[in-house]
């Protein structure tokens, strides 16, 4: 017993494989759909803005934010859940990433690439505090905040509620999803970083 | 009480995450340079398996007695591939979506909280000009 647990643990350290990952994914947007809900995470920006007090200047924000609580309690949990994962549940791993990305990538200016789950190039407090670093992660945290709004959902709300209900708008949407990717890694990336 | 459920459920989606390497940039970056099939397994097996449970639960009642029903997304073209060229571009960029943003701050990473200010700004603006904008 005290070996099987012991393996369990062991399997659990590990990074989750795809095939197992995805298809839990797919339960927790099924459970929120049986507890009457759905499963939408950038809802909770518009919910936050009107918590803010948008509302009082843009239409849009003026809703009843109080029926989005549960919504903000998974974001909570989320949270929670990272910490869990990431302190408890994992040993120091490298990401198992292709030997061409990381290539790439070291060209790129990229070092050390998969060996967190950050890039240091971006995240560390000394790129948060250069004007560059800074403007990276404000126009991108940006874009994603008003595309995800204009576009009526992101990569839960879209990619995976959407296209496991068959609803045509989320396959656009995702279209433009990797639409977007792609001109920023193959076209603007190397202007950006190059 | 009622809201321990929906805690509950944010737990085990931030581990998933966490553990699938799905909130790591770099996992975003090989994704679009096609080179790893990790994030096309990962989502592709949560929308087969996502197919399955919803053609499963049509005849079954949620939680509150109704019978399950995803909400509808509205008709439209442009807001779809505009507003999802726009997330991409940002998605790209900064490596994390909505749900990842939050989730990597549990991990530790708390400069994130600077593209999650950005994104509420990018929603807000959105708020202001939404109806001059192609729906």
């Amino acid at each position: 017993m005290n070996l099987i647990s012991h393996a369990f643990m062991e399997v659990i350290l590990e990074p989750w494989p795809w095939y197992i990952s995805g298809p839990l994914i797919a339960i927790i947007m099924f459970v929120l759909i049986y507890f009457g809900k759905t499963f939408g995470m950038s809802s909770n920006l518009r919910t936050l803005c009107a918590i803010g007090g948008a509302g009082k200047s843009v239409k849009f924000f003026d809703f009843d934010w109080k029926a989005q609580r549960w919504n903000l309690t998974v974001v909570l949990g989320a949270i929670i859940g990272g910490f869990i994962a990431h302190f408890y549940l994992s040993v120091p791993t490298t990401i198992d990433l292709n030997p061409e990305t990381v290539k790439t990538l070291g060209t790129l200016g990229f070092e050390n690439a998969g060996q967190s789950l950050l890039p240091a190039e971006l995240y560390s407090w000394d790129a948060v505090f250069s004007i560059k670093g800074l403007a990276i992660l404000i126009i991108g945290g940006f874009l994603v905040g008003f595309g995800t709004r204009y576009a009526g959902g992101c990569t839960s709300g879209h990619a995976i509620t959407g296209l496991s209900s068959l609803q045509l708008p989320s396959l656009i949407a995702v279209i433009g999803f990797f639409l977007g990717g792609l001109i920023m890694i193959h076209l603007l990336f190397p202007l950006i970083f190059g | 009480m009622k809201y321990l459920k929906f805690l509950f459920v944010g737990i085990i989606f931030g581990i998933v995450l966490v553990k699938s390497e799905a909130v790591s940039w770099y996992r975003i970056y090989e994704m679009f340079k096609f080179e790893s099939f990790h994030m096309y397994g990962i989502i592709g097996t949560a929308v087969i398996t996502g197919i399955l449970l919803l053609l499963l639960s049509k005849k079954f009642k949620n939680i509150e007695g109704e019978f399950m029903t995803v909400p509808k997304k509205a008709k439209g073209l442009p807001r779809y591939i505009i507003g999802g060229t726009i997330f991409g571009l940002g998605w790209a960029l900064s490596g994390a979506c909505p749900g990842p943003m939050y989730i990597l701050v549990g991990t530790g990473a708390f400069s994130v909280i600077v593209v999650i200010a950005a994104a509420l700004l990018g929603t807000f603006v959105y708020g202001i000009i939404k109806d001059k904008l192609p729906h």
